[in-house]
């Protein structure tokens, strides 16, 4: 399997253009802010906490800033919002381009280009989640961090951009157009992410269903800082049937027509 | 080493090629020619692997295209139509990388990739990025990421189209540098580069194979005489009925002809060289003979006889 190369030179296609520039800066400078406003308010908590000694013992890092870091509401539209951004362009823009046509005339197979497509956007949303490390190391100065809680936190963001990243390498592998792809990622995501609401109305089995496949439902326990086994399955399930569906949607080309 | 048999490809309602068979031996320069909209980047592109036919077979280094893809894929350079690189690369990684993905190993590729460089004469533009080279030079860059690789079988889909004058002649020497070694099918519009490159030419006219083999055996095949030119001042009927009397002379054709003087062309059995007869025949009936040659066929007649049918081929 030849994933290296094509995964080489997506990453330099990313950091040859400004795409990943900007979406690292959009995310590190929005995220920045964010931490600004959670880091300054448990300050201020832990100020008050210094004089009451029974308070300051429930307060930690993680669960007063790190967490809600990510799953303001804000944070989580910004999710939403950049996710389809980095994985618009890897096929569509090929597809536009006819590079496609010559990338799969080349004796690699079509999952080894899927793959090293797919871990070159999950390795730029990897960067964009290690540079917000650079909050946690601040606040290692001015506070008590648990190692553990925090791993548990970064494992699950991990899982859950991973299953977002793949959705959107499906979409971009069905279109030629890069903002229909952003367009068909965003809808889906959302599509996720409201089923949850039905799922009170709907009730009964079907809405276990439903609020089985809601993503906020699945971030919930994330947000408690419980990384939940099948919260593990239901991202590593629905990361595996969109990479399925990505793979059997560049081979359709293949099929006998 | 190409082996195309019945193959049939539709997009939807459209055939775009019907029964395609053709075959090319290895080490052969076959020209693949045909109008617009003929099939030619069709097969091509089937040819490559890159989408299946929907009836027939195509072997490709003695395998299948479709059921052994990958390995007919480690045998072929291929260049499509439209040239699609990576604008936002620059060329010399770019080249690296399809050394890379096409198997070429860690210690051999600079080197690789340095020597297609100097054959496609892209190595002063090695650090610029794709998107900013010219049309002449992205085409280079394309038949570059080519013949990468060394492979059997070069598949090139126009591989002269946008090149200046100088740079065509440069590319047909390299393409023809490939012969012996290589076995390459290319399709082109420019039929003078056919007959100066290749050692055949397979004929496709909307979706069907109307001709193929040498070029000389077409010719042969499709203008079974010889021709000559002659302009003559002299009564032009009787011009006419004493050229038309000379023996072998299977027509004349008038090209311009007045009263007193005209140009004509002369049809004989190939193989027969009339002009000493014409010349005989002038100087005794004492018409002044202005000019007198013989006219080769070229591809370019044969690709329009064949192609458009011969009532709208003139002299
Ligand atoms: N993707 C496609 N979808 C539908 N029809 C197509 C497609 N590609 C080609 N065709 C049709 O198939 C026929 C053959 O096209 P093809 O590109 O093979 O011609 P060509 O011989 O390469 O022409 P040209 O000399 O203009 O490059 C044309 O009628 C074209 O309209
Ligand atoms: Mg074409």
């Amino acid at each position: 399997m030849r994933v290296w190369p094509i995964f080489k030179k997506e990453m330099r296609l990313y950091f040859t253009s400004p795409v990943a520039y900007a979406i690292l800066l959009v995310f590190t400078v929005v995220m920045g802010l964010f931490f600004y406003l959670q880091f300054s308010t448990f300050a201020m908590a832990s100020m008050q906490g210094m004089m009451n000694p029974m308070m300051a013992r429930e307060l930690n890092v993680s669960d007063a800033v790190m967490r809600p870091l990510f799953f303001n509401t804000l944070s989580v539209i910004l999710f939403l919002f950049l996710m389809p951004v980095i994985t618009m362009r890897l096929f569509a823009e090929e597809r536009r381009s006819g590079t496609l046509e010559l990338l799969l005339t080349y004796p690699v197979r079509d999952g080894a280009v899927l793959a090293g497509k797919y871990l070159a956007a999950l390795a730029l949303y990897v960067v964009m989640l290690g540079l917000t490390l650079v909050y946690v190391a601040m606040m290692v100065y001015f506070a008590r961090v648990e190692w553990g809680a925090l791993l548990t936190l970064y494992l699950g963001l991990a899982l859950m951009g991973a299953a977002f990243l793949a959705i959107g390498t499906f979409a971009s592998s069905v279109t030629e157009n890069q903002i229909v792809a952003a367009l068909i990622t965003g809808v889906i995501l959302l599509g996720f992410w409201i089923v949850g609401w039905f799922s009170d109305s709907v009730g009964g089995a079907a809405g276990r269903v439903l609020s089985h496949f809601s993503i906020p439902e699945r971030m919930d326990s994330l947000s408690k800082g419980v990384l939940d086994t099948r919260d593990i399955v239901y991202f590593v399930n629905l990361t595996a049937l969109a990479l399925f569906l990505s793979l059997k949607s560049l081979e359709a080309r293949r099929w006998k027509g | 080493m190409i082996e195309v048999q019945r193959l049939t490809k539709c997009y939807g309602p459209i055939t775009a090629i019907r029964d395609v068979s053709f075959s090319v031996a290895p080490g052969e320069i076959v020209g693949f020619l045909g109008p617009n909209g003929a099939g030619k980047s069709t097969t091509m592109r089937i040819l490559a692997c890159f989408m299946p036919a929907s009836s027939g077979t195509a072997r490709v280094a003695g395998h299948d295209v479709f059921a052994e893809s990958l390995e007919v894929r480690r045998r072929i350079g291929y260049l499509p139509e439209n040239v699609p690189l990576y604008g936002d690369l620059r060329v010399a990684p770019y080249l690296d990388f399809v050394a890379e993905v096409k198997g070429v190993g860690r210690a051999e590729r600079r080197r690789r990739v340095a020597e297609v460089m100097e054959r496609c004469l892209i190595t002063d533009v090695q650090h610029r990025l794709i998107g900013r080279l010219s049309k002449g030079y992205r085409q280079r860059v394309g038949l570059a990421q080519a013949i990468l690789g060394d492979p059997e079988v070069l598949i090139l889909d126009e591989p002269t189209i946008g090149l200046d004058p100088k740079q065509i002649t440069e590319i047909r020497s390299l393409i023809k540098s490939l012969a012996g070694r290589h076995t390459v099918i290319l399709s082109t519009h420019i039929l003078p580069e056919v007959s100066m490159v290749c050692d055949g030419v397979v004929i496709i006219n909307k979706g069907s194979i109307v001709a193929q083999g040498p070029i000389d055996t077409l010719v042969d095949q499709f203008f079974p005489t010889a021709r000559v030119e002659v302009e003559i001042a002299g009564p032009s009927a009787a011009v006419h009925a004493g050229m038309r009397a000379i023996p072998g002379v299977v027509a004349v054709q008038g090209v311009t002809v007045t009263d007193s003087a005209g140009r004509y062309v002369v049809e004989a059995a190939r193989g027969r060289d009339v002009r000493a007869e014409i010349f005989a025949l002038a100087s005794q009936q004492r018409w002044r003979l202005l000019e007198l040659r013989q006219v080769g066929t070229t591809l370019e007649e044969v690709f329009m006889r064949v192609v458009a049918g011969e009532e709208e081929v003139g002299p």
